[in-house]
């Protein structure tokens, strides 16, 4: 019998300082490719594994399968402590692990239909099951017209769909999903993160997505662990981890989604075409909304038009900034500047007369003293403290000129 | 001699032909597609991944495959003596052609399966398939194309190889064209037995295309 251990609540998946050591090839040096792993994968949540290519994070999740085995520390699977179980006991283990690869890996000698049918093949359904489990699956992941089609005839999103639909077929209560979107188009991987997600909401099947693409974990990952060189340097909820990162390889990776934040050229161009004082502003959850923003400019009489900016979801909240041109008497605007930065964070650009060399995310003191900050209303929470600032972005959602 | 004579004798030699080529297609084809498999399975890092076990195989298939045929035939003479009891005929002349031609297709199937791409075979891994499960449903299906083709290779080359059946007393369309059309000075029925073999090279290498193209119509 496989040596069951007693997995915390809640907990379908516990790496315990588990451990991947290739040996040097020749007199290569060896591989630490996962580094004394210590982390929890939670029954019935989408856990993401992000890191740069290298960082071990296919290796972290073959260990899930026992695609690749432990050599250091073990991987407890819903119960089962996988160090034990020899090749022939560990097939059953991965009969119940689906999984989806980013080059789709179908059989091309078999038809739609017969690639979802192999793992039930494998698994010893009768015919008539297999048959009926098929078209279910195909129905659900909306291939049901291609069954008889081969896997060559299919388009890339529909290769995959096929991928998710065969790793579904046994029923499994955790899929991987190896860099499952990186072989795709922007609007197929929002198909495919969809049905992912419809396959956790609906199943209550466990995801976890290998990624490095930031727009993967912003818009479907609950959790996530940042891996670098083996190691999980952060893991948490997504959106504390992004809208504060602690280790640096986060804000380096985060920093790769930024387009909500002028670059220095575009904040030049900016000041070009706008006159007027020129401030960020950040939208997020804690801080407040744009609503925020726009009544705070309404009560001390500044027009606020939106040059650049946006606001997207992480984790399903609202999350990004609004580059934002004032207009009005100076000292009206320095006191909406004040007020706005009670409530969240501020970057001040200035003027194109008198610019403020700001770093994106740095706190900013204000260099002139404000005309008159008493007795503004109190908008909400004071500003956090940010490290290194919430660099997370996605695709604007406002282009420049927008009235507020 | 008379074609009235020449013609039950060539009836003769294709079917000895027939008999030598038939037999190691058979059993040259399946220990080959048997030792192929052994070899791509054995090579470290893959499925049954085996540093020694590879090692042996692939330097057998090394020794054996370059040594020239006429060479081989001799050189295999003590166990040719030990398992069929003579060390000539047709029956020692067969046993020779499907020694070497196992050892042929095995690297002609290892290559072919060396072809597939890893992911389908993990992916089959990832879904609790055997070893013997995956060389049965992914990598001859995924590679039945180019081992139908590498077989039809192979046939040409078996039937080159059992031209040299005379040598050994094994008789076969090879040994006709010499005993009746070289010794005899007699160019005509030499130049039947080319065009007969030509004839059956290209009828195979048309069946064996055809079929490959079946397999890849997906």
């Amino acid at each position: 019998m496989p040596a069951a251990t007693g997995a915390a609540a809640g907990s379908i998946v516990r790496f315990e300082g588990a451990s991947k050591v290739f040996p040097g090839r020749g007199r290569g040096a060896e591989v630490r490719a996962v580094d004394e792993v210590t982390l929890d994968i939670r029954e019935g949540e989408i856990f993401g594994v992000i890191g740069q290519s290298g960082a071990g994070k296919s290796t972290l999740v073959r260990l899930i399968n026992a695609l690749e085995r432990t050599t250091g520390g073990d991987v407890v699977v819903d119960g089962v402590a996988l160090g034990a179980l020899n090749e022939a006991r560990l097939r059953p283990v991965r009969a119940g692990i689906g999984m989806v690869f980013q080059q789709f890996n179908l059989l091309a000698s078999r038809t739609v239909a017969g690639n979802v049918a192999y793992p039930l093949e494998v698994a010893g359904w009768s015919r008539s099951r297999r048959e009926a489990r098929v078209a279910e699956l195909l129905d659900f992941v909306g291939l049901a017209e291609k069954a008889g089609v081969h896997p060559s005839a299919l388009s890339g999103g529909q290769k995959q769909r096929v991928g998710i639909a065969r790793a579904l077929a046994t029923n499994p209560r955790i899929l991987l999903a190896d860099e499952a979107t990186s072989a795709l188009d922007p609007e197929t991987t929002r198909d495919v993160l969809n049905l992912l997600q419809r396959v956790n909401r609906e199943l209550g099947v466990t995801v976890v997505v290998i990624t490095h693409e930031m727009d993967v974990v912003r818009s479907i990952c609950h959790r996530v662990a940042v891996m670098d060189r083996g190691r999980v340097v952060e893991v948490g909820e997504a959106y504390q981890v992004f809208s504060a990162p602690a280790h640096d390889i986060t804000r380096r990776f985060v920093a790769t989604a930024l387009r909500d934040r002028p670059s220095p050229e575009v904040l030049e161009r900016l000041r070009a075409r706008h006159t007027g004082h020129i401030v960020t502003v950040g939208v997020d959850e804690v801080a407040g909304s744009s609503a925020v923003l726009t009544r705070t400019l309404r009560e001390h009489g500044v027009d606020g038009t939106v040059v650049f900016g946006g606001i997207t979801e992480v984790a399903e909240r609202p999350y990004g900034s609004l580059t934002v041109e004032l207009v009005g008497d100076p000292a009206a605007v320095e006191a909406a500047v004040v007020a706005l930065r009670a409530v969240t964070w501020v970057d001040d650009h200035g003027t194109a007369a008198r610019p403020h060399e700001v770093t994106t995310g740095d706190v900013v003191p204000f260099d002139e003293p404000a005309a008159d900050p008493a007795g503004r209303p109190n908008l909400g929470a004071p500003r956090r403290p940010r490290l290194g600032g919430g660099l997370f972005g996605g695709p604007t959602g406002y282009t420049e000129g927008n009235e507020l | 001699m008379s074609w009235d004579q020449l013609t039950p004798l060539l009836w003769q030699a294709a079917g000895e032909t027939a008999f030598m080529v038939l037999i190691t297609l058979l059993v040259g084809g399946f220990l080959g597609l048997a030792l192929g498999l052994g070899l791509y399975l054995t090579r470290p890092g893959n499925l049954l991944g085996n540093r020694f076990v590879f090692a042996v195989l692939n330097l057998a298939v090394n020794v054996v495959r370059p040594i020239p045929f006429i060479i081989f035939l001799v050189a295999l003479g003590p166990l040719t003596r030990a398992v069929i009891g003579s060390t000539i005929g047709i029956e020692a002349f067969t046993f020779a052609m499907c020694f070497m031609a196992t050892f042929v297709f095995a690297r002609l199937v290892e290559q072919n399966l060396v072809s597939i791409d890893p992911g389908v075979v993990e992916a089959a891994r990832a879904m609790g398939a055997s070893p013997f499960r995956i060389v049965r449903t992914v990598l001859v299906p995924e590679a039945l194309a180019p081992l139908i083709l590498g077989y039809t290779f192979l046939f040409v080359g078996v039937l080159d190889m059992s031209a040299i059946g005379g040598y050994l007393g094994a008789g076969g369309l090879g040994d006709f064209a010499i005993v009746q059309g070289y010794r005899q000075y007699d160019w005509a029925v030499t130049a039947v037995v080319v065009v007969i073999i030509v004839l059956i090279v290209q009828a195979v290498q048309w069946l064996g295309n055809i079929l490959a193209r079946r397999a890849l119509r997906r």
